[in-house]
């Protein structure tokens, strides 16, 4: 193992010093005493002048822009209530979807339990979240299948420069979209659906892995003659 | 601190199990083993096993109890019915209330808890198996489990507790030190910054011996500190080859 | 708080059940992984930790001395309770049992309470004055579906591992300990019902579109010997029939695994 791979693969953990004095505290970081720490668990990331911590676990954490599947959990007159697996709940208002919704008429639309892939459009100070549903590519889901995995992998499963989706999807015949929250959105058949769950449940597993891109090809090569 | 004369804790000097004076019991910390909670550790701790699980930051429920500039670190310290010698009653306690109060209290100090304001830290600790010092082991447990569950720290928390018996300061009491000892003094303590987060002392102690204890504890801590992070780096060490970590930095941006 | 699993998702695993299918790979009558370690909290008198796939649960069996019921003079007391603590799921809740935590404890209780698995005559000291009472204790560390059985199975093994502490207590016949009296071992085994496909040790996600539950307890001699049909569903005689003829066999296979842990033939 080179010595390079042994720097950039330190895992960092709450409290530990980083020696970089010149850089700034990134994610994950902070300042204290001219000294920076980090503040979570994560793999060592330095770039552009910042020391960042890759967080390896936990919730996922909404910055603005990015797109996500969430659940609808309640329902309001001008509103939707939207689960993203995040701390606080996500609010959908009836302004931020491509219907002209009556005030009140709103379950007609969506109802709890529908899954939608949105777009945050803000975060607030106070951790309330906003999200629309009214921008392309974005939409009510009412096919296929949602898995979850922790939204630390969901690199692992894009792959670089998104090989391994691609790869899961020219076996699979499915249509794939990640969201950045940790939930995958599948529809196919219900053979390509299948093997497809079967092969991201396979990447969570050995997301550590050497060599996982051809562990999981040859998994979807040996399973393509379907059930 | 029920002194007892006719309870031999010490034999020719020394600890009935064996133990020097500055001597911690077996500990073994282990990452990550629920699969529903956020995060969760488990500690074998001499014969005391206790396991604790985190869930949040999460919507703090009932919403009266929200704080509207930060997340509550919200610590509930529970015995199993059968984790001591005479069956416990499930439920709250007087006891195991004022633990909670005080675990939450000293994971807050650590917790960066401004980031996530209406939140709920929820840590629960359960005593499977009681052998004196569950509230340290517990505190020391709900650190590794935080850690785990990505909730940003200043650092974590180690806790262990010394005593006197038989007018002998010693670290970590066993089960029958703490019942018939003479004084039991627990911490929580935060290595980098030399904090202390929780602190109780019952019995009774000299200005001296005091020192002495906290001396002893203080050691202790940041030998667990070193348990705590093994456990957390065995579980999330990983052998990547190059372009799975090219991967992980894009994932970065 | 509630966790909502999506509309689409449902269909979806139905859609798999159809085709002989489940999302975990398993065959519609397959258990997941057991794995039973008893002995496995040494402040109880008897104890089992049981974890079916990642649904995790420990049992404890505690004694102590005290009266039997006035209308069981010369029997021991049995009693079982069940903690569904905030640890083991996100729904779950801090508070008293509720009623799914009763459930779960009076369908283990009745699994070994009424088959007279435990020889509650040899526990009474004096008729009508002292008696061996006996607490279940089961208390869930991880909720990954199927807790029925994972629970009944912990507390047949924590009673098969445990001894009755005589020596501990002045008021106790014997002065040296002794292995309770086990008459009988039974094993629950539970069916899921989704529509209209019937399913072995249901995971989470499966519980979370289940119509109805099926629980059918045996004991050694393929005896039936507690039922409970759970939620709002329904299943018809023929099914219940079918059910009681796998869970006879799978009762067989589970006591076997029971028996192995704990090293046990004095029954």
């Amino acid at each position: 193992m080179s010595s390079k791979e042994e720097v950039d693969r330190e895992i960092l953990l709450p409290g530990d010093a980083v020696e970089e004095k010149d850089f700034k505290p990134g994610r994950g970081m902070f300042k204290e005493d001219e000294k920076i720490y980090a503040s979570r668990l994560g793999v060592k990331r330095v770039r552009s002048g910042y020391v960042n911590v890759a967080a390896q676990s936990g919730r996922y954490e909404p910055q603005e822009g990015e797109k996500v599947i969430g659940t609808v959990t309640d329902i309001n007159s001008s509103f939707w209530m939207v689960d993203v697996n995040a701390p606080n709940l996500a609010v959908l208002h009836v302004n931020d979807v491509p219907w002209m919704v009556d005030y009140g008429d709103t379950a007609s639309y969506i109802e709890v339990g529908d899954a939608l892939l949105i777009k945050i459009t803000s975060v607030d100070e106070q951790n309330k979240m906003q999200v629309t549903m009214d921008s392309e590519g974005l939409k009510k889901l009412s096919n296929g299948q949602i898995i979850e995995i922790p939204p630390s992998q969901v690199p692992r499963v894009i792959g670089r420069g998104g090989s391994m989706i691609s790869m899961l999807k020219k076996y699979t015949d499915c249509k794939i979209f990640v969201g950045q929250n940790g939930r995958i959105w599948i529809d196919g058949d219900l053979e390509g659906q299948y093997l497809a769950a079967k092969a991201i449940k396979m990447i969570e597993e050995n997301a550590q892995a050497v060599g996982l891109t051809d562990l999981v090809k040859e998994f979807l090569e040996k399973n393509t003659e379907g059930f | 601190m029920a002194s007892n004369e006719d309870i031999e804790l010490l034999k020719d000097g020394e600890r009935l199990d064996g133990r020097s004076f500055d001597e911690l019991r077996d500990i073994n910390i282990e990452a990550g083993i629920l699969k529903r909670a956020d995060g969760s550790a488990y500690i074998e701790w001499g014969k005391n096993k206790v396991m604790a699980a985190v869930y949040g930051p999460r919507e703090m429920h009932p919403r009266h109890a929200q704080e509207t500039t930060k997340a509550v670190v919200r610590a509930r310290y529970n015995m199993a019915a059968f984790s001591v010698p005479d069956r416990k009653r499930p439920g709250p306690d007087r006891r195991s209330i004022e633990i909670s109060k005080l675990v939450s209290e000293a994971l807050e100090k650590v917790v960066f808890t401004e980031k996530y304001p209406r939140s709920v830290i929820d840590v629960f600790i359960e005593v499977l198996q009681a052998s004196a010092g569950t509230r340290c082991a517990g505190l020391t447990v709900a650190s590794v489990a935080l850690a785990d569950a990505g909730i940003p720290m200043s650092d974590m928390v180690a806790g262990c507790a010394s005593g006197k018996i038989e007018d002998q300061v010693v670290l970590d009491l066993g089960k029958n030190e703490d019942n018939y000892g003479q004084a039991d003094v627990p911490i929580g303590y935060i290595p980098r910054t030399e904090e202390l987060c929780l602190l109780q002392m019952d019995g009774n102690l000299t200005i001296e011996e005091y020192e002495k204890a906290m001396e002893l504890s203080i050691d202790a801590c940041e030998e667990i500190y070193e348990l705590q992070r093994g456990a957390l780096k065995e579980k999330y060490s990983t052998d990547l080859d190059e372009d799975e970590i090219e991967e992980l930095k894009e994932g970065v941006e | 708080m509630k966790e909502i699993l999506s509309n689409i998702t449902k269909d979806y695993l139905y859609r798999l059940l159809k085709e002989g299918k489940r999302i975990d790979g398993r065959d519609l009558i397959e258990y997941r992984d057991l794995e039973i370690e008893s002995d496995w909290a040494t402040s109880a008198e008897g104890s089992a930790r049981v974890r079916l796939g990642d649904t995790d649960v420990i049992v404890g069996v505690k004694m102590e001395v005290g009266e039997p019921f006035p209308d069981t003079p010369d029997k021991g007391v049995l009693t079982t309770a069940a903690e569904l603590i905030p640890m083991a799921s996100p729904e779950y809740e801090s508070g008293p049992p509720g009623e799914d935590a009763t459930e779960l404890a009076r369908v283990v209780d009745r699994g070994i309470r009424e088959s007279g698995a435990v020889d509650t005559k040899e526990l009474c000291i004096e008729e009508g004055e002292k008696a061996w009472v006996i607490f279940i204790d089961i208390h869930v560390l991880d909720f990954d579906g199927n807790l029925f059985d994972a629970a009944g199975i912990g507390a047949m093994t924590a009673l098969l591992d445990a001894d009755v502490p005589a020596s501990d207590f002045d008021d106790a016949e014997e002065d040296e300990d002794y292995l309770l009296p086990i008459e009988h071992i039974v094993v629950p085994t539970t069916f899921t019902k989704i529509k209209d496909q019937i399913i072995l040790d249901s995971q989470l996600e499966e519980e979370k579109i289940a119509d109805a539950r099926l629980t059918v307890s045996f004991n050694e001699e393929d005896e039936i010997v507690a039922m409970q049909k759970g939620l709002r569903g329904v299943f018809k005689y023929e099914e219940t029939m079918d059910c009681v003829q796998k869970a006879k066999d799978i009762g067989r296979e589970m006591r076997e695994k029971v028996l192995d842990e704990v090293d046990r033939e004095n029954i």
